[in-house]
């Protein structure tokens, strides 16, 4: 039973604002933002998703810099308000093709339209893309895309942009091609987040994949699709207790400790042939949500050495090498260090020949930051960086700086080796043949090298 | 149109801004109220737009009703759409002008096009204004038959919005009884579930008063009713199987085989991508698997990839909820999770608030195996750029230390934080090493070489302070400088800010004068004037005990500043076991987030389908056939009884965590603290001791009262034999007490040597433990005290249960017992009787 829903921008105004029971007093918008704004004096501690204020429990979300919110009075399941928070706000996306405040402030009776039968009187009606479509009558207006690069997969992976597959594909689900008639096309975008912390000696700590095999449809009639992973792809290792690492890595096996699936995947046939099969819903949404802690190759080795060279001063080498083939590119890598807290300056020195390549002290946290525009697979970068402290006399050096973090996005590249090996779409007839796309990208989560 | 947020940045209604536009809006609307125009919706709509985003924003617009109004007749649908948002948001303020839109409203039910009907209905039920009411029955009544779903789905919540403006309409058009016969037939399952929320809040609130009602929130618990939702489950949508599943963990099954039923057919549900449905199925699973401890470990190993999967999968708030569920199992279990240690490692981008479960997990889960690997790591936190984190960690390599037997690794490693020099790190290593020396008296000689080279002006904390002060007195004889370092914080008595550090520098120079009286003579007299001529209260008054404690007898003196001390087994949990096992019981809801169960951070009336003792009224006991469609159920009288010392129990419990209602083993190691020898010193050292010395100067207390016991005739020995060495976890005692109906039910005269032995709840626990009736909580004070038992058979696992209510000034016990042989109640009540009348005669 939620009582108010409401998106805020980042400076705390209401874009859209939806009342359902009446039960909260007026003025929720503003303790909320308040409370968020100001959780801890100093600034260090996030507001988590969920907290209680005077009786009332607000929740929220962050996407894009938006604030999506519920409030309730009722001690309800916080993981299925947070979820819904998260599907109305793909929901929204689906309509309007981008999600970000200028479509939804121009879009907003579109919104108030789909709030409307998301929920009443609290609960939760239907959060579903394509039966919403019969009670939306707003035209979406569709923001610029301009700035973004061109729609279609081809520009989706040109070097030095942000974005993700998936995320990238900015049409609306009921909106028209400008040629008229909507082009048949599906999109499955293999999607892992790598996480590794890497040991001072440079042995590997602890290492995770977590992947999503996210779809968005825009085929009409909504056709049965099947997809087919590695024949060879197991689940389940222990019940994922165990973190050894079994020499499965070189089989070629790919063993996830765990998966999940969307709602609509029927898996009749998936312990004999390894084959999802599924009647997508429109718009953008999980099929199947992994997570594998079997050894495989990390795409960059990172050595990081920080030196005395006379007080006051030390000398840091970075050193980044790629692991992968040298037909992948990796892009929009940031590699970050922090650095003793006495540190005064920085000065930099970069390889020579070096291109698209930044570097910055950060004098608030004392942190070095390394970026690179693109890292092509099998080369290796190095920074040094020559540091001068304001004391003669401190503590072990090594000890008071990093860990060295790293964030990268590298695509058509999947750490996993999980793979789509087909896509298959029942045929209505001869002549249908409607565009498929299968795309891979491994982005980093925590990407960790300590000293 | 976007909204003019930027102009208008304030959303309070009584803003004047807009004020002007407001105007204006008006006189344009209606210009077009009247005008058949072509085009003219398109400009409508442009206005309608204006009026709703000032309404969002937080301008009052509710002057334009009566224009809105007006222009509301019209075909548009997103014109309608937006005159309906209008007038449920600015009827209520306008009751009057609410009537105007009735009208409309009900034509528009009557449309040929089910939306708009639908929609009309909705906006209809929305108005909630009380005058209203008869114009919503008809409309509700129609809509409840229509024949396209969308319009009964609406129906349906209409009815429910109905109840909360006026119950009465509601019960009087005999909606309820509609809604039941929707849920049990109709074909569309977003129109079930809609019922079975409708329902649940129509009874649950209606229970309170009205027999029938609590009796028919029974019924949505009867296996037919359970059964026809599990047999459907997966037709509904991901949200209404959340409500599904909800509604089957409140359902009792007769036996076994029904549980692995009901789980196998819910088995795929634990992969379901909506963490939602995940919960709730494993909310189940753990409910009905209370009793069976085998089944229940197997769940827990059941559900760990499935939550973990969960955890990593998602946005980070997701994740968050689903991580403070998973911290919750971990905290109950950590031996099922000790494997899984490195999935509970810290990511350097993770918000603090994951950080934090994460550590508390990593902490209980630390265990021989394991605890180099987790102190290796929690140690690379300790160096980390996010303080607070580093804190945490630090305090976590501590508890790990408090727990383990082997802790000499671990010293070493917090000695090395010691020598970190970074202010906060040596902070809580103070703290800590001050703990572990409470605990591990032995490591004494290490832990002091090193605090010892600490310069106290590097500490600056407050607690960090009273640490490190609290060590130099307690082995002033080990540290060379003790006096000299206590004599110089004395001279800077007056800056120092802290009350507790006063305190403990009084009794630090107290001890450390005791141990070397020549060094430390000067410094105690120091002390002692700046303590008596301190504003603060208590730091006066210890002063001024220590001075007259000193007059009287210095050996005296000496005894209970410097007694033996007792190396400190364990230290207090924060919070009661009881409160944990609420929490459980509130599994998949934001007790589990917050760590509280619902009553501490809800009212009565919000706690929603998790609350506790709403959960004992739902119980039903009973195994009708399935195929009855429409089943009946009779309310046990029982029940309402035990809900009614649930919330008794609660009203007690409020204020005091501890103590009042605790479970047998938790009052075991207070009692095993209360050590009198530690006593005198208590009010002195650190929060946590105080916490037990509170508890234990009650208990000592009452002890003082007990009086010598004279011997009281004994009953002859009955016949039933039970077994000295039963075992039954609360958790199981709760599940076992809701379903069980009360068997017996008696009231016997307590002797007057038992009453006046009875001057603690634990005294009469041990004493029915030599009879093979164990104590699963007791509580209470005199006079009145209260105790829940159970006992087993000696050769076969059947449970008896009692509740057991003495009052001393009465002298009279009631007692009721539920059993799982019903048949042997009446011996077993002999058997209690007869054990309880010889207490205090031993």
């Amino acid at each position: 039973m939620i009582s108010q829903l409401f998106v805020l921008s980042q400076r705390g105004d209401n874009i859209v604002f939806r009342d359902y029971r009446g039960e909260v007093q007026k003025g929720t918008a503003e303790i909320f933002f308040r409370k968020v704004k100001f959780w801890k004096e100093d600034g260090q501690e996030e507001a988590p998703p969920v907290f209680n204020v005077n009786g009332v429990n607000y929740f929220h979300v962050k996407i894009v810099g938006l604030l999506f919110v519920a409030t309730t009075r009722v001690n309800v399941s916080p993981s299925l308000v947070l979820e819904l928070l998260q599907r109305i706000a793909r929901v929204i996306k689906d309509y309007l093709g981008v999600l970000n405040e200028d479509s939804i402030r121009k879009n907003f009776v579109l919104v108030y339209e789909l709030l409307d039968e998301v929920m009443d009187f609290g609960y939760v009606q239907t959060t579903t893309t394509e039966v919403l479509k019969s009670f939306v009558f707003n035209e979406p207006i569709v923001v610029d895309a301009a700035h973004l690069s061109p729609l279609g997969p081809a520009g989706l992976f040109m070097q030095g942009t942000k974005r993700m597959p998936g995320t990238a594909v900015t049409k609306s689900v009921v909106a028209n091609e400008p040629g008229g008639r909507k082009r048949e096309e599906i999109f499955v975008d293999i999607i892992e987040k790598i996480s590794i912390t890497f040991s001072s000696s440079g042995y590997i700590l602890t290492s995770e994949i977590d992947g999503t095999i996210q779809m968005k449809s825009y085929l009409t009639g909504n056709p049965e699709i099947r997809l087919a992973l590695n024949d060879d792809l197991s689940i389940g290792r222990g019940g994922g207790s165990t973190y050894d690492y079994r020499g499965s890595f070189g089989s070629g096996a790919v063993v996830l400790d765990d998966c999940n699936f969307h709602e609509s995947v029927r898996l009749d046939n998936f312990d004999v042939d390894r084959t999802l099969s599924l009647v997508p819903p429109d718009g953008e949404f999980p099929v199947m949500n992994y997570r594998m802690t079997q050894e495989f190759k990390p795409p960059f080795r990172i050595n990081a050495l920080i030196e005395e060279a006379g007080a006051p001063k030390a000398e840091v080498i970075l050193k980044v090498h790629a692991e992968f083939p040298s037909s992948i590119t990796a892009n929009t890598i940031s590699v970050q260090m922090p650095l003793p807290k006495y540190t005064m300056r920085a000065s930099f020195e970069l390889e020579p020949g070096a291109v698209g390549q930044t570097t910055d002290f950060k004098q608030a946290n004392r942190r070095l930051e390394w970026n690179l525009k693109k890292i092509v697979g099998g080369s290796e970068h190095t920074l040094r960086a020559r540091l001068t402290f304001s004391q003669e006399s401190h503590g072990n050096i090594t000890k008071e700086s990093g860990p060295v973090s790293m964030t990268f996005t590298i695509p058509m590249y999947n750490a996993s080796k999980l793979q789509v090996k087909y896509l298959q779409i029942a045929k209505k007839s001869g002549t249908y043949n409607p565009y498929r796309w299968v795309r891979y990208v491994t982005l980093s989560n925590s990407y960790v090298a300590r000293m | 149109m976007a909204p003019p947020a930027q102009t208008v940045r304030s959303s309070s209604p009584s803003q004047p801004s807009g004020k002007g536009e407001v105007s204006d809006l008006k006189l344009q609307l209606r210009q077009l109220a009247g005008s058949r125009a072509p085009g003219v919706d398109d400009s409508k709509r442009e206005l309608f737009k204006k009026v709703i985003s000032y309404m969002t924003i937080g301008i009052d617009v509710s002057s334009l009703f009566g224009e809105m109004v007006m222009c509301s007749a019209t075909s548009d649908i997103v014109l309608k759409k937006m005159c309906y948002l209008y007038v449920g948001n600015y009827a209520k303020v306008n009751p009057d002008l609410a009537l105007l839109t009735i009208n409309f409203l009900q034509r528009d039910c009557k449309d040929d096009d089910p939306m708009i009907r639908g929609l009309a209905l909705r906006s209809l039920c929305s108005l909630r204004v009380a005058n209203l009411v008869e114009y919503l029955v008809g409309p509700l009544e129609s809509g409840l038959k229509d024949s396209n779903s969308y319009v009964r789905m609406v129906a349906v919540i209409g009815v429910l919005k109905l109840y909360h403006i006026s119950a009465s309409t509601c019960i009087d058009a005999d909606f309820p009884a509609t809604l039941k016969h929707l849920m049990l037939n109709d074909s569309d399952t977003q129109v079930v579930a809609n019922c079975l929320s409708a329902l649940q809040e129509i009874w649950s609130s209606g229970a309170a008063t009205s027999e029938e009602a609590s009796r028919e929130r029974e019924t949505l618990l009867s296996k037919p009713v359970v059964y026809y939702f599990l047999n459907r489950i997966k037709e509904f949508s991901e949200w209404a199987q959340c409500l599904l599943l909800e509604l089957v963990a409140k359902y009792v099954p007769a036996d076994s085989s029904e549980i692995f039923d009901i789980m196998n057919l819910l088995e795929d549900r634990l992969q379901h991508a909506n963490g939602a449905v995940v919960l709730a199925t494993i909310k189940v699973f753990l409910q009905l698997t209370l009793s069976m401890t085998d089944v229940h470990q197997q769940v827990y190993e059941r559900i760990k990839a499935p939550l973990l999967t969960l955890v990593s999968s998602g946005s980070p708030e997701q994740s968050y909820a689903v991580l403070s569920h998973l911290h919750l199992l971990v905290m109950r279990a950590p031996y099922i999770f000790s494997s899984d240690y490195k999935h509970f490692y810290c990511q350097y981008n993770e918000p603090s608030y994951v950080k934090k479960l994460k550590l508390e997990m990593l902490t209980a889960v630390a265990n021989e195996s394991n605890t180099y690997e987790i102190v290796t790591e929690l140690c690379e936190y300790a160096a980390n750029v996010d303080i607070p984190i580093a804190r945490e960690s630090i305090r976590a390599v501590g508890k790990i230390a408090l727990q383990q037997y082997d802790v000499n690794a671990i010293v070493d490693r917090l000695l090395q934080f010691l020598e970190m020099e970074k202010d906060y790190v040596t902070a809580e290593a103070l703290v800590l090493v001050k703990d572990l020396l409470r605990k591990y008296p032995q490591w004494s000689h290490d832990c002091i070489a090193v605090v010892g080279n600490i310069s106290s002006k590097n500490v600056q904390e407050p607690k960090a302070k009273a640490a490190l002060i609290w060590m130099l007195g307690e082995y002033s004889q080990d540290m060379q400088d003790a006096p000299y370092i206590l004599e110089s914080l004395i001279e800077n008595w007056e800056d120092e800010h802290s009350a507790e550090v006063r305190l403990h520098l009084l009794t630090a120079v107290m001890k450390c004068f005791f141990k070397r009286p020549p060094e430390t003579q000067k410094a105690l007299g120091a002390a002692l004037a700046a303590g008596l001529a301190d504003l603060h209260q208590d730091v006066h008054d210890r002063a001024l005990f220590y001075y007259r404690l000193l007059q009287y007898d210095v050996t005296v003196g000496e005894r209970v500043v410097n007694p033996p001390k007792q190396a400190v087994s364990v230290f207090a949990d924060t919070q009661s076991s009881e409160i944990k096992d609420r929490i459980f019981d509130e599994f998949n809801s934001l007790s589990v987030v917050y760590q509280k169960p619902s009553y501490m951070f809800t009212d009565k009336e919000h706690r929603g389908p998790f609350e506790f003792s709403d959960e004992l009224g739902n119980l039903s006991i009973g195994t009708e056939s399935v195929d009855t469609t429409v089943p009946v159920h009779k309310v046990e009288a029982n029940d309402k009884d035990l809900l009614l010392s649930t919330t008794e129990k609660e009203d007690t419990r409020g204020p005091i965590n501890d103590g009042a209602y605790s479970a047998p083993s938790y009052d075991g190691s207070l009692v095993s603290l209360a050590a009198p020898q530690t006593q005198p010193e208590v009010a002195t050292s650190n929060p946590s001791v105080k916490e037990h010395s509170q508890s234990s100067f009650a208990i000592d207390d009452l002890l003082g009262l007990g009086l010598p016991a004279a011997p009281a005739p004994a009953p002859s020995p009955p016949s039933l034999k039970l077994n000295s060495k039963a075992v039954l976890d609360p958790s199981t005692f709760q599940q076992k007490w809701r379903q069980l109906p009360i068997s017996l039910s008696q009231e016997y005269s307590v002797s007057p040597q038992g009453v006046s032995a009875l001057t603690t709840p634990q005294v009469l626990l041990r004493h029915m433990q030599t009879h093979s009736i164990h104590c699963i909580a007791s509580g209470g004070q005199s006079p009145n005290f209260k105790f829940f038992f159970f006992a087993q058979k000696a050769e076969e696992s059947s449970t008896f249960l009692v509740e057991c209510i003495i009052n001393t000034s009465s002298a009279k016990a009631q007692i009721k017992v539920k059993a799982d042989d019903q048949s042997a109640s009446q011996a077993f009540s002999s058997l209690f009787q007869s054990a309880l009348s010889k207490f205090g005669t031993a």
